[in-house]
């Protein structure tokens, strides 16, 4: 039996479409979903411990410093940026221009551990420890939790900057900087959530 | 000439200047609310629906998730929602406490 002439054209649209493609390694993806499920739970549980004592929360949320978060803000988003301009750079075959992003993408990861330590340093010398209120326990704990991510991303990015360097990145070897570009993205998707709720919202 | 890209699931350098322009005037809006102490749920919503489009532009754009399939879509962007959703419901029960 002949097949119809237009299950023909069907099939020719298909081969020049994208197939749909998880970018990076499918064992990243999981370890970026048990991560996105433990900072989800402990953001909820933040808004709801928030809920139980709205007063007490909003009069220590006063003592944050919402200039430094916000400038970390711009420095995650600036960093994630880099890391897709290098990605972009490394699927177009030109493995020294990504390095130089990823430097760019190290350098704003730098600033915002910089940034954080002073913030601590400065909270640690007001007195706010875990067990000074809840609203502090939640601070420290939450954002300490990230800024661990944060290092260990940094650790990845420059990992993957010494893989660009020695050129074993490449149109057809995405595989190493897609995986650490999806993990350095997740660390900045979290903070997007946790700067809002634990620094602005009232 | 360029040879054309072997991975279009990453998206061009232009879309993604685009994304981060509009994420750091986002960025710029959520610092403004805080530096002015607005409060209140218009402003909580405003706020939590740019860190929704941000939170999106991010999984769909930085972690080229749109052309992934379906299912990694839905559980990265289902993630999103459910913490968005939740904070809003807690916001919700703060005020009526």
């Amino acid at each position: 039996m002949n097949t119809p002439a237009y299950t023909l054209d069907a099939r020719a649209a298909d081969a020049t479409a994208p197939t749909p493609h998880l970018p990076g390694d499918l064992a990243i993806w999981i370890f970026i979903l048990a991560e996105l499920l433990a900072f989800g739970v402990f953001l909820v549980a933040y808004a709801f411990a928030r809920s139980g004592d709205v007063a007490g929360f909003d009069a220590r949320q006063l003592g944050l410093d919402r200039d430094a978060g916000a400038i970390n803000t711009v420095l995650l988003l600036t960093s994630s940026f880099f890391v897709v301009r290098a990605t972009q750079a490394v699927a177009a075959g030109a493995c020294a221009r990504a390095s130089g992003w990823l430097v760019g993408a190290i350098g704003c990861g730098l600033g915002f551990v910089v940034i954080k330590v002073f913030e601590y340093a400065e909270k640690f010398g007001a007195g706010v420890t875990l067990s000074s209120s809840t609203f502090d326990m939640f601070y420290l704990s939450l954002t300490f939790f990230h800024f661990m991510h944060v290092l260990l991303g940094l650790v990845i990015l420059a990992a993957l900057w010494l893989g660009t360097r020695q050129r074993r990145y490449g149109p057809d070897n995405m595989n190493g900087i897609e995986s650490g570009a999806a993990y350095w993205h997740m660390v900045d998707l979290v903070w997007l959530i946790l700067f809002p709720l634990v620094y602005v919202m009232r | 000439m360029m040879p054309p890209d072997p991975r279009p699931i990453h998206a061009t350098p232009a879309r993604a200047l685009g994304v981060w322009t509009f994420l750091i005037a986002a960025t710029l809006v959520t610092w403004l609310v805080g530096e002015r102490g607005a409060h209140g749920p218009a402003v909580v919503a405003l706020m939590f629906g740019l860190a929704y489009i941000k939170g999106s532009l991010i999984i769909l754009e930085f972690m080229a998730l749109r052309r992934a399939p379906l299912m990694w879509r839905m559980l990265t962007l289902g993630w999103l929602t459910s913490v968005c959703a939740a904070i809003a419901i807690a916001y919700w029960k703060g005020m009526n406490s």
